[in-house]
């Protein structure tokens, strides 16, 4: 088995070592920035039409709050047991509204409508890839390479306007704004279908984006793939092409490509935050936009902090798994 | 005493390193074959190359005058003063783009530049030197690659409003130097076990003389493929921050196009001419760019190159 138990301890005390790295840049930045949430929070108040008789009493009493009165050692361990137990405590802007709650609302339409979309692109995107190299293919297969690289250069975000541009503004296909409310009054199947229809301009200004980097890398991993002796041997076995290709080619070549995937979903919740705003989709991302907007310095902490935990404990679990997919693996102690 | 010729090689040309100044054209001539040869190469640097000319000689051709504010119309479709009309602000947007491409342009180079070097000198004292200082770099480059690089970025640029594009370049190089120090280990992890390096150990050199004179030259293609790698990924997170108006503020740049634009609500207005032109030249750019770090890739990793050896 590949698994040593001290290569599991050195996985695991890295994935810790991230987080905390990421969770102490998340707490000493905004206080070492210029800018007082609280007075931002008074001047809201007052701005509101609220007239604020004692200021002293009431910033003193959010200081007592947040916690923010005690010296910065304190606050600073304070923050890390809280942290250890998920409690981000509450929004400033949505207060008492807690961040978990907020984002826990957010995530299944960020995580569905990425999912999707990354799982699309990376199965189309290996199919592709390996299409493109395999000697037996089509040629049109091969005229397909420089168009995927083109496309897989350009940001999603661009992809995003543009689509929005034509199949929204210009031909009215989709919808322009308001994609995919949390709340309908549509139930059952048409609230499905509904979702879908918000769904599929974000889901496309990805999936065309990345389906080229999928093809790339793959089409980079076959070429070592078929130049391999096995390979040379089920032909000269005269195994049937097809059997060649999937079996033979594809399989050995896709295990590289699931590191890839899983970097991916790790990431995946930040590479959407940008999509989400163009098309005001209900996710995390555009909450985080209106949090930095805000100044809404623990829904910001919080989200960024899930971004982290999800891309480390995707590296960590794949880091766990990959010996089990590939035998070829070993992890010898060092 | 002069050191023995090299016996390494970079694409099967045996070369002499007895320093950089002299190594330099020839690692060039070297790998301008595959470089010529390879089609992203010749694509990609043509286009870098007119938009390099377009940003340097433009503005000083159409000069600054229309894109002060209300200097025209407001938000005017395209007409023969105004090629692609103007903002909601009264600026020329052709003259505008002309002016906003040397800027992005920077922002890339600095943060990639920044990125490099950091690189170059981690990689290669992590890679040759070993020890716990490669435990501790590495260590570092790992933990800088897990951590999504877009959601610290914003933090950071939420709280340390970013006022300027030297600024926000170098908050974008935070994030950029683990690859390219990782791109340059593996390189000199190599390189130190080629037997050049043995002799040049036993002919009395030191161990900052071969750094310098002996890896650092045969590492040239994997820095530039490094170089182009981080100045896409400087522009791309620079483009997004600003996208999402967390930018600087002061300096035409395609990013502050964009932003500009969004805030006046372009996209629902129907004033398609003014995020389309910088959303193209960005798509362009990109294109470019990725194109040449291919074109780079081929030359210094020659496994990448596409066809199937058998």
């Amino acid at each position: 088995m590949g698994l040593t138990p001290s290569y599991v301890t050195r996985r695991i005390l890295l994935f810790l070592l991230i987080v905390w790295a990421a969770a102490s840049i998340n707490f000493f930045v905004p206080r070492f920035a210029p800018g007082d949430p609280i007075a931002a929070i008074i001047v809201r108040m007052e701005t509101q039409g609220g007239r604020v008789d004692n200021p002293k009493a009431l910033i003193a009493e959010y200081r007592r709050t947040f916690g923010l009165d005690k010296p910065l050692y304190t606050q600073y361990l304070v923050y890390l047991r809280n942290l250890s137990h998920f409690e981000l405590g509450p929004s400033i802007v949505f207060f008492p509204t807690s961040v978990i709650d907020l984002i826990a609302a957010r995530l299944p339409w960020t995580v569905g409508l990425l999912l999707t979309s990354l799982l699309i692109s990376f199965a189309g995107g290996s199919i592709l890839g390996a299409l493109m190299i395999w000697p037996r293919s089509a040629h049109k297969f091969r005229f397909i390479a420089p168009v995927t690289m083109v496309l897989a250069a350009i940001p999603y975000y661009l992809m995003a306007l543009l689509l929005l541009w034509l199949l929204a503004f210009t031909f009215s296909v989709f919808p322009i704004f308001g994609s995919g409310r949390i709340a309908s009054n549509l139930v059952g199947l048409e609230r499905v279908g509904e979702i879908l229809y918000f769904s599929i301009l974000p889901s496309l200004s990805m999936v065309i984006t990345s389906v080229g980097l999928w093809a790339v890398t793959m089409r980079g991993i076959m070429v070592t793939t078929l130049g391999e002796d096995f390979l040379a041997l089920a032909e000269a076995k005269g195994l049937p092409a097809a059997r060649i290709f999937i079996w033979y080619g594809v399989r050995n070549a896709l295990l590289p490509q699931v590191t890839g995937l899983a970097i991916a979903m790790g990431q995946m919740i930040t590479g959407a935050v940008i999509v989400e705003i163009l098309f005001s989709y209900p996710g995390v991302g555009s909450l985080l936009f209106n949090a930095i907007r805000t100044n809404d310095f623990p829904v910001i902490q919080g989200i960024t902090f899930l971004l982290v935990v999800s891309a480390a404990g995707a590296v960590l679990l794949l880091d766990l798994l990959y010996p089990r997919l590939d035998p070829r693996i070993r992890y010898e102690a060092a | 005493m002069k050191p023995p010729r090299s016996m390494n090689t970079i694409s099967g040309v045996g070369q002499n390193t007895i320093s950089a100044a002299r190594v330099f054209p020839r690692v060039l001539r070297a790998s301008s074959g595959a470089a010529l040869r390879s089609w992203p190469m010749t694509i990609g640097s043509s286009i870098i190359g007119l938009l390099v000319v377009a940003g340097w000689v433009g503005p000083s051709i159409l000069g600054s005058e229309a894109i002060q504010l209300g200097a025209s119309g407001f938000a005017e479709k395209a007409s023969r003063e105004h090629f692609l009309g103007t903002d909601t602000f009264g600026r020329d947007i052709f003259v505008f783009v002309f002016h906003a491409i040397v800027p992005t342009l920077t922002i890339g180079v600095i943060a990639g530049g920044a990125a490099t070097a950091a690189g170059v000198v981690l990689g290669v004292v992590s890679g040759y030197v070993r020890g716990p200082a490669d435990t501790l770099i590495r260590t570092a480059a790992d933990i800088a690659i897990t951590i999504p690089s877009l959601a610290v970025l914003i933090v950071i640029a939420a709280y340390v409003r970013t006022t300027s594009i030297e600024m926000m370049a170098l908050v974008v190089a935070l994030f950029a130097w683990p690859w390219a120090t990782r791109v340059i280990r593996a390189q000199t992890l190599s390189l130190r076990e080629k037997q050049f390096i043995s002799v040049a150990r036993l002919s009395g050199y030191n161990g900052i003389e071969i750094a310098l004179k002996q890896i650092l030259p045969n590492l040239l293609p994997y820095v530039m493929s490094a170089f182009a790698g981080t100045v896409n990924a400087g522009i791309l997170a620079a483009v997004g921050l600003q996208v999402l108006g967390l930018g600087p503020v002061d300096t035409p740049s395609l990013g502050l196009m964009l932003d500009e634009s969004f805030r006046a609500g372009a996209l629902i207005r129907g004033f398609w001419w003014w995020w389309l032109p910088p959303t193209l030249i960005l798509a362009f750019l990109f294109i470019g760019v990725f194109l040449l770090t291919v074109g780079l890739d081929e030359i210094a990793n020659p496994r990448l190159r596409t066809r199937v050896d058998r």
